[in-house]
């Protein structure tokens, strides 16, 4: 189901925040790894497990985990647009989310109206996602493979 | 990158487990030990495979509403330079070099901002336009009306 924007903000408070904050890189590879983070924030185990649920269950976080970059693995992620007529922007939508090499989908606003993420293991993929979506669609799509990365990191404070 | 290492991936990719052991609960899921868990985890981190090990927070509940796409118009040969600029930027969290697509979009350079209003969002913006001084031909921004689809990459197990 497509997401209303703005949504909310959550009721977070400020253990919450530290906890966002404080995790948003560098969890410890070591047995007991929530432990350690939970000593470090001045809280319990149980607490942060608690709070880390809560926080994935609501959507404040997308997820908890690594995030790989699927690039060193040899596949690849590229951005596309399409100029999609107001009218026919819901069924668009539709066709263009239900492929899976689709991984992220925004509205945005301009005569460029809908930008996504394609994701695929092989170069290839993403060619062929292409081509299926335009003959899907019969409109052009757009692709803006990044060339050059320019210092990218998480820098959001909670 | 091998089949564990694969397996691993497809294990972890939704999430850790939640539990006060979750590289013990990796380990007894994929038949291996904890400690080789965490040290292809490391591997994995060293060679780039993995970006971070940690939470990814949803820029819309922390009350970034504002969701920007500035995108700038410059000169070839001086993207690069100014592109590592502008990625500098303490609030700019996504910054890349892609092909201009003429006549629709002249654009090369796309720095991703996010605030809490589109106030602020111009602000940090008009922010990155003094930096480039008058290095660019044009520029825009697109703000996000709406995700249609947030679900991140999967690979097939």
């Amino acid at each position: 189901m497509p997401d209303k924007l703005p949504t909310q903000p959550g009721p977070l408070d400020a253990a919450d925040r530290r906890i966002i904050n404080a995790l948003q890189g560098n969890f410890p590879l070591c047995d007991e790894p929530y432990r350690h983070v939970a000593e470090q924030l001045g809280m319990s185990e149980s607490d942060l497990l608690a709070r880390l649920r809560m926080m994935l269950d609501a959507r404040v976080l997308t997820r908890f985990g690594p995030m790989f970059q699927i690039e060193r693995m040899g596949g690849t992620f590229v951005l596309a647009a399409m100029k999609i007529p107001e009218e026919d922007f819901e069924r668009i939508a539709a066709i263009v989310n239900s492929l899976p090499e689709v991984a992220h989908n925004y509205q945005r606003e301009h005569a460029l109206n809908m930008w996504f993420v394609l994701a695929t293991e092989t170069q290839g993929g993403i060619v062929a996602a292409i081509k299926k979506l335009e003959r899907l669609t019969s409109l052009p799509v757009l692709a803006f493979p990044k060339e050059r990365e320019y210092f990218v990191e998480m820098k959001l404070t909670a | 990158m091998d089949q564990l290492d694969r397996r691993l991936i497809v294990a972890t990719q939704t999430g850790l487990p939640l539990v006060s052991k979750p590289y013990h609960a990796l380990a007894e899921q994929l038949g291996i030990s904890a400690g080789e868990v965490q040290s292809r985890l490391l591997r994995m981190l060293e060679r780039g495979l993995i970006r971070r090990i940690g939470a990814v927070p949803n820029h819309y509940a922390l009350g970034y509403t504002a969701n920007g796409m500035s995108v700038w118009d410059i000169p070839d040969q001086r993207v690069d330079a100014l592109g590592a600029q502008v990625g500098a930027l303490e609030f700019v969290t996504h910054c890349y070099r892609r092909p201009r697509s003429l006549p629709d979009w002249p654009y090369n350079l796309f720095a991703m901002v996010h605030g809490c209003s589109r106030a602020e969002v111009e602000v940090k913006v008009a922010h990155i336009a003094a930096l480039l001084g008058g290095e660019y031909r044009s520029h825009d921004i697109l703000y996000s009306s709406r995700i249609l689809k947030k679900t991140g990459l999967r690979i097939a197990g």
